[in-house]
């Protein structure tokens, strides 16, 4: 039976790891290659490098902390963050990422997720939405949860899928930074609606969080989170002690 | 030395690092005079069999592959690369393989519950059918990570491990010098480490 999955996220700018609640007020926290490889001897399942540099600087530096991760860790690494084009896919890849997160660059060009899916295999592309309820709906929001994009949120990631996205990852911009717990009733309504996996974020304050959502939504097959980790308020080990104890299949 | 084969296929980096983890040395190649040097080869593969295959074949690698196990080096193949081993895949339409490894390559879609999900991803246990040398570092319930929408069918004598998901698929083969792994070890943490190690030590 394949484990639940425990993903943190790392933010990572100018070389370094920031964590925003509601994606503002950025703080610095660690070397993103340092807290990779802490967090993979803690039993993280996967990690999340989120790319949030606008300068081409920014940006080569990025590349060269992803590289220099993966020649140490050895666990899936996806990529987000200023994918664009097939091309930032390729970028990426090469350094050493497994799957490539699209968000913007989704939502700009609603064609290159089925591009994407062509060269690289749906395995390999991940849909990240950013979603808010407004005016009775799930609306996708763009540009790192600042811009309402007016589009309904279940149809866009249900077409995403089904142009060859094959991983969701769920951002709730309504619980995120909250700490009160996933966002339920948003992740059931994708989870119902695809079948790919689906990966919570955002609301994670304790274990207890993750635990509810993976018995309340045995559909959903991963929890990620950046803060809770970062500082220490969860720790990975424990978490996963913790869920293996409640009967959740879990890599231990 | 280890070498990587490498016939235009998928990323190689996160593999030869893994090596490098363990401090073998592993060369990503393509020349038949550095494969025939090495102690070990490693096949790799990621995509669409048929076009795999049909590049293993058009670079002389499958030739290459074929000459250098009968002699009695040990390869491992991983993911696409162990479906590789086989005679046959049903991966869109019917495709020759490599024929090391007696058994066919199938959808699992054919044999697992309707309502899971296609790839079979992420993390799962290793269920150990037979004793392998690659094995010998590991503990009950350790879990590897797998991507793939395809398994090894019709293999029964030559199955080491399967994984659980709903039907039990084809996780590990071996035949003589021939091993194949459908999950990564270089994406398997510790674990798939240790089974990188041992196979450097066969």
């Amino acid at each position: 039976m394949i484990t639940k999955r425990i993903i943190p996220c790392l933010d990572v700018k100018n070389g370094r790891v920031v964590k925003g609640v509601n994606f503002e007020g950025l703080g610095d926290v660690a070397s993103p290659v340092e807290l990779a490889q802490y967090y993979s001897s803690c039993g993280a399942d996967e990690l999340v490098f989120y790319d949030i540099t606008a300068s081409a600087e920014g940006r080569s530096l990025f590349t060269d902390i992803l590289t220099e991760t993966a020649r140490k860790v050895f666990i899936p690494l996806t990529v987000g963050g200023g994918i664009n084009t097939v091309d930032d896919f390729d970028r990426v890849l090469k350094c050493g990422a497994d799957k490539v997160s699209v968000n913007s660059g989704a939502i700009r060009n609603p064609d290159l997720i089925y591009q994407a899916a062509k060269l690289y295999g749906d395995q390999c592309v991940v849909i990240s939405a950013d979603v808010k309820r407004q005016d009775g709906e799930f609306r996708v929001y763009a540009k790192g949860g600042r811009e309402d994009t007016g589009m309904e949120a279940i149809s866009w990631i249900k077409r995403c899928v089904d142009n060859g996205a094959g991983e969701v990852v769920l951002n709730s911009i309504d619980t995120d930074g909250v700490k009160q717990g996933f966002d339920l009733e948003m992740l059931e309504a994708v989870s119902n609606v695809v079948n790919v996996p689906v990966i919570a974020s955002g609301g994670a304050g304790k274990i207890e969080d993750f635990l509810t959502l993976f018995r309340t939504l045995p559909k959903v097959d991963a929890g990620l989170a950046a803060s809770i980790f970062h500082f220490g308020e969860v720790k990975i080990s424990d978490l996963k002690a913790e869920m293996a104890k409640a009967g959740i299949p879990t890599r231990v | 030395m280890i070498a990587i084969i490498d016939y235009g296929v998928g990323n190689l980096f996160s593999l030869q690092s893994s090596f490098a983890a363990i401090g073998e040395e592993a060369v990503v190649t393509s020349d038949e005079a550095v494969i025939s040097q090495a102690d070990r080869l490693i096949l790799p593969g990621v995509g669409a069999f048929e076009d795999a295959a049909q590049k293993l074949r058009s670079s002389g690698m499958a030739d290459v592959i074929k000459r250098e196990t009968a002699a009695g080096k040990p390869l491992m193949g991983i993911c696409l690369g162990m479906q590789l081993l086989f005679d046959k895949s049903y991966e869109y339409g019917e495709h020759e393989g490599l024929g090391l490894i007696r058994g066919n390559v199938r959808p699992i879609a054919e044999v697992i519950d309707k309502d899971l999900k296609i790839p079979h991803i992420g993390w799962n246990r290793l269920i150990v059918k037979k004793p392998s040398p690659l094995f010998q570092y590991l503990n009950d319930g350790d879990c590897v990570y797998f991507v793939h929408s395809y398994y090894a069918a019709d293999c029964d004598d030559s199955v080491t491990a399967v994984a659980e998901y709903s039907a039990e698929l084809t996780a590990s083969v071996e035949k003589g010098n021939v091993f194949g792994c459908q999950f990564h070890p270089e994406k398997s943490g510790d674990v798939g480490l240790k089974i990188l190690k041992a196979f450097c030590e066969l």
